[in-house]
């Protein structure tokens, strides 16, 4: 056997050291460090802190009683729900469809998938111009459709959709994406006998593709869930501070806001401790719901 | 793949659905490249109408590239996010490597801290690695270097485990027989790394390394901590200030965006295979 080769342990140390190193120094010390720095007093960006909180516990009292994480919290499983129905939703039904055409697969893929490569900043900006009250493309669209009354898309009661649908629009195509590869994986074979058998394309659909792509979904879910909790450029790009009123903030942008804005910065590390949580407990929570139902 | 025969209503259907998703990510990017041609009141006034005649202007380009001066956060940008995918490769090439063939005591845990390192939110990091770097003196200084180091570090470490993750899965299914050739050549282990897997693991490192380039290039919130001067604006910092100074003159918002977004489209367009499968493989990360 040749387990010689790796029998003297010297040079995996080398190999590892540096990247280990980097992560230990980036990652893992920063990590808990936050951890305690939300017990801390922490008054500017930078500074290693002036003590413990009187109690020690304070941010976490502070947390409950603080209405904006209520919304941000809110607004964030409103996120979930739009990227688990909207995005996986939207997607299946596109992957679905594109692998019963004939023509053009591989145009749709490309189209479906770029608006991932852009960066979200550069969407929020575009969106922003999409949705402009006087007058964006949406308001020029519905006045030439009749509409008298223009529609303020950044107001109270629309900010919030305003905000989710580019989000979603956005990854719909990633999910495409890892939907059709499995689709593809499929055997030809149960097709061809299940239209022996007379079976329509729905048919088709409903028991044969749809089943086997029972995994598929769960991953894609679990990705949609925990990839909500990080949704950060395209909101704060288009709208800055929680606006309007603080009512748009999802979890990630408010901590944001008080790190950079109030220099609130303990109270900011312990809202990133409530991200932490709130992912592993949501990404659990979802693993839990699909495992049961595993074949 | 073989199907039933086609009813015919039925397919254009799905054709007219699946077209009108094409247009919903097509079309605005259209409108934006059109409207960059255009002065700010005209495109209030129509922004259908093609930018022919007295419509077109080269005004807002004029502006983003002496005023904006977005050409220096191209460079910025583009700097960092080399550097950032060369690191990446290097040293998660080297730490899957090991990672992969070499058992120990301890190389379990090693295991588990990388997976580990996927799940840490940026949120969760950045204000202990803002203060670590500031009390070092890289951060929040004005020389243009240290500011690029200072991004680069952090979103090195961020993209360090996925890397590894996605590295380690494709290295451990090489021919362990190719490198014991090798030994009994006489190589000695880095010999083996950089002569025989290194040119074996080419296609995993073009995945990583476009996803690395990607994500470090589209990203906002690590530059937004690190980035305090325009003229050390990266391009995403650079449009994110754009709607704070700028936010009403949407000729020039049109023309930053176009400037942004179509040299990315372009690229995609070559290497959409690699990115693709890139982005994919990057989605565990955190």
């Amino acid at each position: 056997m040749g387990a010689n080769i790796y029998r003297n342990k010297k040079p995996a140390f080398l190999f590892l050291f540096p990247a280990f190193l980097f992560m230990a120094v980036y990652l893992y010390y920063p990590f808990f460090k936050n951890f305690i720095n939300s017990f801390m007093e922490i008054k500017q960006l930078g500074s290693s802190g002036s003590g413990f909180n009187t109690p020690w516990y304070h941010n976490y009292q502070e947390m409950v009683r603080d209405e904006s994480v209520w919304v941000s919290v809110k607004n964030t499983l409103l996120m979930m729900l739009v990227t688990l129905i909207g995005q996986v939703g939207i997607a299946i039904v596109l992957a679905l469809m594109v692998d019963n055409v004939r023509r053009g697969k591989q145009f749709f893929k490309t189209v479906f998938f770029f608006p991932i490569v852009i960066s979200a900043t550069a969407l929020g900006l575009l969106f922003n111009l999409l949705f402009l009250y006087d007058k964006g493309m949406v308001n020029q669209i519905l006045e030439a459709l009749g509409r008298e009354t223009l529609i303020d898309w950044k107001a109270e009661g629309t900010a919030l959709f305003t905000m989710m649908l580019p989000v979603m629009w956005q990854y719909v195509g990633f999910y495409f994406v890892i939907l059709i590869t499995g689709l593809n994986s499929i055997s030809d074979e149960l097709y061809e006998s299940a239209k022996i058998d007379g079976a329509t394309t729905l048919q088709k659909v409903r028991y044969i593709s749809l089943p086997l792509l029972h995994n598929v979904i769960c991953t894609c879910s679990v990705l949609a869930v925990t990839g909500a909790l990080k949704v950060f450029d395209l909101p704060w790009t288009m709208f800055p501070k929680g606006m309007p009123l603080k009512s748009t903030f999802l979890t990630g942008t408010y901590m944001y806001y008080h790190t950079m804005e109030t220099k609130n910065v303990d109270y900011a590390s312990a809202l990133a401790v409530m991200i932490v949580i709130l992912g592993i407990i949501l990404s659990k929570a979802v693993n839990m719901i699909f495992r049961e139902k595993d074949y | 793949m073989t199907k039933t025969k086609k009813n015919p209503i039925g397919s254009m259907v799905v054709y007219l659905i699946l077209i009108c998703w094409s247009l919903t990510t097509i079309y605005p990017i259209i409108w934006v490249v059109q409207n960059s041609f255009k002065a700010k009141d005209k495109i209030l006034a129509n922004s259908f109408a093609l930018p022919f005649g007295e419509l077109f202007t080269m005004a807002n380009y004029r502006k983003a590239f002496n005023n904006l001066n977005i050409l220096n956060s191209y460079k910025n940008s583009i700097f960092i996010s080399m550097t950032v995918a060369l690191l990446v490769v290097l040293l998660a090439g080297m730490g899957a490597y090991a990672l992969s063939r070499y058992k120990f005591k301890g190389s379990e845990l090693l295991n588990s801290l990388v997976i580990a390192g996927m799940m840490f939110p940026a949120f969760a990091t950045i204000i202990p690695v803002f203060s670590m770097e500031f009390s070092w003196g890289i951060a929040n200084t004005g020389s243009w270097f240290l500011t690029m180091l200072s991004v680069i570090l952090p979103q090195t470490a961020g993209n360090l485990s996925f890397a590894m993750v996605v590295l380690m899965g494709y290295i451990k299914g090489l021919p362990v027989e190719l490198e014991e050739a090798a030994y009994m050549e006489g190589c000695n282990a880095y010999q083996i790394y950089f002569k025989v897997v290194l040119p074996l693991t080419k296609p995993s490192f073009a995945t990583v390394a476009i996803f690395s380039f990607l994500w470090s290039y589209n990203d906002l919130f690590t530059q937004s901590f690190f980035m305090r001067r325009p003229d050390m604006y990266g391009i995403t910092m650079l449009l994110n200030q754009l709607t704070a100074k700028e936010g009403t003159n949407y000729g020039l918002t049109a023309s930053a965006v176009t400037l942004v977004v179509v040299p990315v489209i372009i690229v995609y367009c070559f290497l959409q295979k690699y990115i693709i499968k890139g982005m994919i493989a990057g989605a565990v990360k955190g």
